[in-house]
């Protein structure tokens, strides 16, 4: 680590102005803190925002939920609101990190937490991403746990969040603060960026422009499925993870929503899939044959192969879970830990 | 042992509350300033960044002018060392580790400098300052089973001292004459030890002792290691390791943070403390290495097992002797006329390769009982059946009689607890999750080693026991403090337990699961001299009450007792004025040389595979295990569940991840490297069946540590077979593995 300055937030306005000039925000710090540790990230100014007023959830007249920036992953994921209204969001965050590591992440900081990569992480290794035109150690390395979707020759990270795949399946949006003063608003899908031949740059927000709040439209009707594939029952990032809600009216999909975690530098919104479902029947085949559209351009980068027919299973199971097809939570829980 | 006795009852530690109150000094918890500018100095490692080459261009400038930095130590300033690896009669734990003694990069992560500062955040900080560059070579980093023949070294003995070859009978002829046979590769992973606590020193040099704080389960070889490295006398080094964090045999040696932290204290003249970071301890502590094996077994239509082979290629580190006894289990347990085991290891160009808890069984067993299953698969035979047919009568190659046999109770009453008899059919589905059972026999080599122990009573009647054995976290503390109450009949309270400490009597430490019954039968040795001392006081002292009392003397309750009389303690040591100090010693014998020994278990396990994703969860495990006496079922039960949680880890998550074109690990952290957590673990059942083994020492028992580790993989394995007919023969058993078999979703 290298010495920095550390100071707190006095308002969302103040804060956006210091980072503006140099520096990051920190709030929960569980990503921040160790890429500090390792030089990976250095800035030389820390503006605390974990105390701003931002840690509420709040109800929207139109049956939609506000949520400060600052509420932490667990606080977001035991919302009896989120719990019964949500409940894709509340699986996708309790299936992230750890106990401790919820207790300390903040919404915002989910979305913005960078790749596992371990090349990235590593800085005695090329990384893209961390050194721009360096190259990339993981294109022919140890890439088990990289991108089939949306990668580049330049970067096959994946973003590691959860919580995010949820977010982008309910169609949430974020509120954005500028260094000026002004606000706007961006979709949760439309947040990261796909490397091209820019990797480090990871999304879409200006400098020093602040998320405050993430808006939730009213819960989308239907049935929330998130499924998470890894390697181990906690604590470990996806190797897929699916994102699901389904409609189901009279045998034939009324709306379906999906997207995909674990895959790509983004949670990856799945419309091809909920393109050839829109209207048609809720079978396994139907399933099926969605899910390898989805996947019909994936490339595999050798250990992550397996990531392909991976994320058809997943995909598959999820929509047939969702449809009521196939045994979901109980059977899981009868099948060991959830 | 007298029924009732402190030995054998379930007791607590002696040392938890001050575990669990934080004020056990581990090294890095050591206090032993009393003024700010006693402080200790902290090193950083500057770790090489290439799998082998040399330094080109070292510029250490700028990071020494940062603030807080004392100074950049490298091979240009670190004192003299022996060479690496000498003198050459003394074995890995007591050669000589020299660090930072030339530019050559002998392997990815070594150390090339440490930044030593006033505080952690400077030593850290300025790391990255220290400008190294590399003139990088062509190196070996992998083995993996294909090497051509002239890579392939027989290796002078393996670890524990077996021959690297043993065969006997025509194995060719025998797998021809089989009716059923099994020729597969199992492959498991390398593997780090992920102690708790990471290697860490404190080192104070007074310009006559070299004293060193640090976590090691072996005292007595650190010293001897210490003292060749920096060519001093044996006498001028004290290691000190009262409490250590886990050691799982990545401490049975010194590692780089004793050499270092001396190398900065000689430099310095000051106390310097170097604690490994998570990523450092994964190449400058040992590390497990991965293991390319061969199974073959054949057997007759009935199940008679013909032919057993195994064979494994493993790499070797180069300079550091270590080749892992995979084919152990194969030896020893089940009966068969024709047997081919053969280790062979190529020398690479990585850190240490070393023990890890269970070397050899805990990967070589895990791949015999996949491929027993596979057998009783071929036979179509009950899996438990087939081992219970081909139980050893004798050790099959020395036709030594067994010092006592339980394997085929613990087959037998595990399965009965268990309900084996019940095992559904195979490829049960519930839901997208298919159901499976799968067992495994277990089997671990017993060992006793040459140690001694103080016990003195001091003026009260109170007994301190002193030996330089170490506390692991397995609970030798309260072991050792209960075989003192139980050989001199004082309340637990009354005795102390100090360990740890190179001044006091040499045990061979903790490692191998040794640990009990050597240290713990010198001190039981040492009772019994002390309670032959206390009578002959008692009856010839001039001022002993006892003097001219009737009868025999005898020991009892704290106090000496002769016809209706009796002394306490303190008064029988009160006739001498001082204190009283007996000494005890055990060593392996006749017994070690006329019996074959083990320990024994059986594994059950029931397990769904979820047929989505191929991810493997147990639901219930169950561990009956036979180890002579039980000393205290407590710390045994725990010493077994901890191993079954080691093996579950083993089977399904764990693996080092090599980047070969480097010879670097890249998951150098537990976010990366996947320790099993609370979640993967079911709920685990241990039986605990044995009896007292006298021929296993003074104590009847035999050791547990790595036990209960053995062949659970194994039957993991097997379970998930059973549940889906996917045979996973490399490991860790990710989904990936799974799904590669699974019949398409929809």
């Amino acid at each position: 680590m290298r010495p920095f300055e550390y100071e707190r937030a006095t308002s969302s306005e103040q804060a956006a102005t210091r980072v503006a000039e140099a520096g990051a925000f920190i709030a929960g710090g569980t990503n921040l803190v160790d890429l500090m540790k390792h030089q990976i990230e250095t800035p030389t100014r820390l503006v605390d925002i974990s105390r701003l007023p931002l840690a509420t959830i709040d109800d929207e007249e139109d049956g939609g939920l506000r949520i400060g920036a600052q509420v932490t992953n667990t606080a977001l994921a035991s919302d009896p609101r989120v719990r019964t209204r949500y409940p894709v969001l509340s699986a996708a965050l309790l299936s992230g990190a750890t106990q401790q590591l919820r207790n300390k992440a903040s919404t915002g900081g989910n979305f913005l937490q960078r790749t596992r990569c371990t090349y990235f992480y590593d800085t005695a290794r090329s990384c893209n991403k961390r050194k721009p035109g360096s190259g990339c150690d993981a294109l022919h390395g140890l890439n088990r746990n990289h991108a089939i979707l949306g990668a580049s020759d330049h970067c096959i990270a994946t973003h590691p969040s959860d919580m995010s795949v949820a977010m982008v399946a309910l169609g949430a949006t974020l509120e954005l603060l500028a260094p000026d003063g002004s606000t706007r608003v961006l979709a949760a899908e439309d947040l990261h960026r796909l490397p091209g031949d820019t990797p480090n740059l990871e999304h879409h927000l200006a400098p020093g422009e602040l998320i405050t709040h993430v808006r939730l439209p009213p819960p989308p009707p239907g049935r929330h499925v998130y499924r998470k594939a890894r390697d181990r029952s906690s604590y470990a990032f996806a190797l897929v993870s699916v994102a699901v809600i389904l409609d189901v009216e009279a045998g034939a999909v009324k709306s379906v929503r999906v997207a995909l975690g674990g895959v790509a530098a983004k949670p990856w919104r799945a419309t091809r899939v909920e393109q050839a479902l829109q209207g048609g029947p809720t079978t396994p085949a139907a399933f099926a044959s969605a899910a390898r559209a989805e996947l019909a351009d994936a490339q595999g980068r050798g250990h992550n192969d397996f990531k392909i027919p991976l994320a058809e299973r997943l995909l598959t199971s999820a929509l047939m879970e969702a449809a009521g097809l196939e045994d979901g939570p109980q059977s899981a829980r009868e099948g060991g830990a959830r | 042992m007298k029924p009732g006795g402190p030995l054998g009852r379930s007791t607590t530690r002696v040392d938890g509350p001050l575990k669990v109150s934080g004020r056990a000094p581990y090294t890095a918890d050591h206090r032993i300033h009393k003024t700010d500018e006693e402080r200790p100095f902290y090193a950083w490692i500057v770790e090489a960044k290439v799998g082998k080459g040399r330094i080109v261009h070292l510029d250490v400038e700028a990071a020494a002018a940062a603030e807080g930095v004392v100074r950049v130590i490298s091979h240009r300033d670190a004192p003299p060392q022996k060479a690496y690896g000498q003198p050459e009669d003394a074995d890995r734990f007591s050669a000589s580790h020299a660090l930072l003694v030339d530019r050559e990069v002998r392997y990815h992560g070594q150390p090339v400098a440490i930044v030593v500062a006033t505080t952690l955040e400077a030593a850290r900080g300025a790391a990255p300052l220290v400008d190294v560059r590399y003139e990088t070579e062509d190196g070996r980093f992998v083995a993996k089973g294909d090497e051509s023949e002239e890579l392939l070294v027989e290796p002078d003995e393996l670890d524990g001292g077996q021959e690297p070859d043993v065969c006997r009978g025509d194995f060719d002829e025998a797998m021809r004459a089989s009716d059923v046979k099994v020729d597969a590769i199992y492959t498991t992973p390398g593997q780090i030890s992920g102690a708790m606590e990471p290697h860490a020193t404190l080192a104070t040099w007074d310009g006559d002792t070299l004293t060193v704080r640090t976590s090691i389960q072996i005292v007595a070889s650190a010293v001897t290691a210490l003292a060749n490295t920096f060519q001093l006398d044996e006498g001028k080094v004290r290691v000190l390791s009262p409490y250590i964090g886990g050691g799982f045999g990545s401490k049975l040696g010194i590692h780089s943070d004793a050499v270092l932290a001396s190398i900065a204290t000689l430099v310095l003249k000051h106390p310097v403390l170097l604690v490994q970071t998570r990523r450092n301890v994964f190449s400058n502590g040992p590390h497990r290495s991965n293991a390319h094996q061969r199974l073959r077994l054949g057997a007759k239509s009935d199940g008679t097992l013909l032919a057993v082979g195994h064979e494994s290629v493993m790499p070797m580190a180069k300079g550091y002797e270590f080749a892992e006894p995979v084919a152990a289990g194969a030896r020893a347990t089940y009966r068969c006329d024709a047997l081919r085991t053969v280790h062979r290891v190529v020398k690479v160009d990585m850190p240490p390769i070393d023990s890890m808890r269970a070397p050899g069984e805990a990967i070589g067993s895990l791949a015999l009982e996949g491929a027993m299953d596979e057998l009783a698969v071929g036979l179509g035979m009950d899996p438990l059946a087939l081992r219970l047919k081909n139980l050893a009568e004798v050790e099959p190659q020395s036709g030594k009689p067994f010092a006592s046999y339980d394997l085929r109770r613990c087959l037998e009453e595990g399965a009965a607890k268990f309900g084996w008899s019940e095992r559904p059919a195979p490829k049960q589905q519930e839901g997208r999750w298919w159901k499976g059972w799968g067992m495994a026999s277990c089997t671990r080599v017993n060992m006793l080693m040459e140690a001694e122990a103080r016990i003195r009573l001091d003026a009260e009647g109170k007994a301190t026991a002193e030996l330089d054995m170490t506390d692991i976290g397995t609970g030798t503390y309260t072991i050792l403090t209960q075989i003192v109450a139980e050989e001199l009949g004082l309340p637990m309270r009354d005795v102390t337990v100090v360990l740890g400490d190179s001044n006091l009597p040499k045990t061979a430490g903790s490692g191998g699961s040794f640990g009990s019954a050597s240290a713990g039968g010198a001190l039981k040795d040492a009772c019994r001299v002390m309670g032959e001392r206390l009578r002959e006081i008692a009856e010839t002292h001039g001022d002993s009450a006892l003097r001219d009392q009737a009868g025999d003397l005898r020991v009892e309750g704290g106090r000496v007792h002769r016809g209706g009389a009796s002394m306490s303690f303190a008064d029988v040591v009160g006739l001498t004025g001082g204190s009283l100090e007996t000494l005890g010693h055990i060593a392996p014998g006749e017994d070690q040389e006329k019996f074959a020994q083990y320990a024994y278990g059986a594994h059950f396990v029931e397990l769904a595979v979820d047929g989505s994703s191929g991810e493997v969860r147990l639901k219930r495990a169950l561990g009956a295990f036979s180890f002579g006496r039980v000393l205290n079922p407590l710390t045994a039960r725990s010493q077994l569940i901890g191993a079954m949680t080691y093996g579950i880890g083993g089977a399904l998550t764990e693996g080092l991840e090599l980047d070969p074109r480097y010879g670097a690990f890249m998951n150098r952290d537990f976010a990366e490297y996947h320790l099993a957590v609370n979640r993967d673990i079911p709920p685990l059942e241990v039986l605990m069946l044995g009896e007292p083994d006298e021929k296993c020492g003074k104590l009847g028992s035999k050791g547990i540590g790595e036990l209960g580790l053995c062949g659970i993989g194994g039957a993991i394995a097997n379970a998930v077979f059973h549940a889906t007919g996917v045979r996973v023969r490399d490991f860790p058993i990710t989904p990936d593995r799974v799904l590669a078999g699974l019949p398409p979703l929809g």
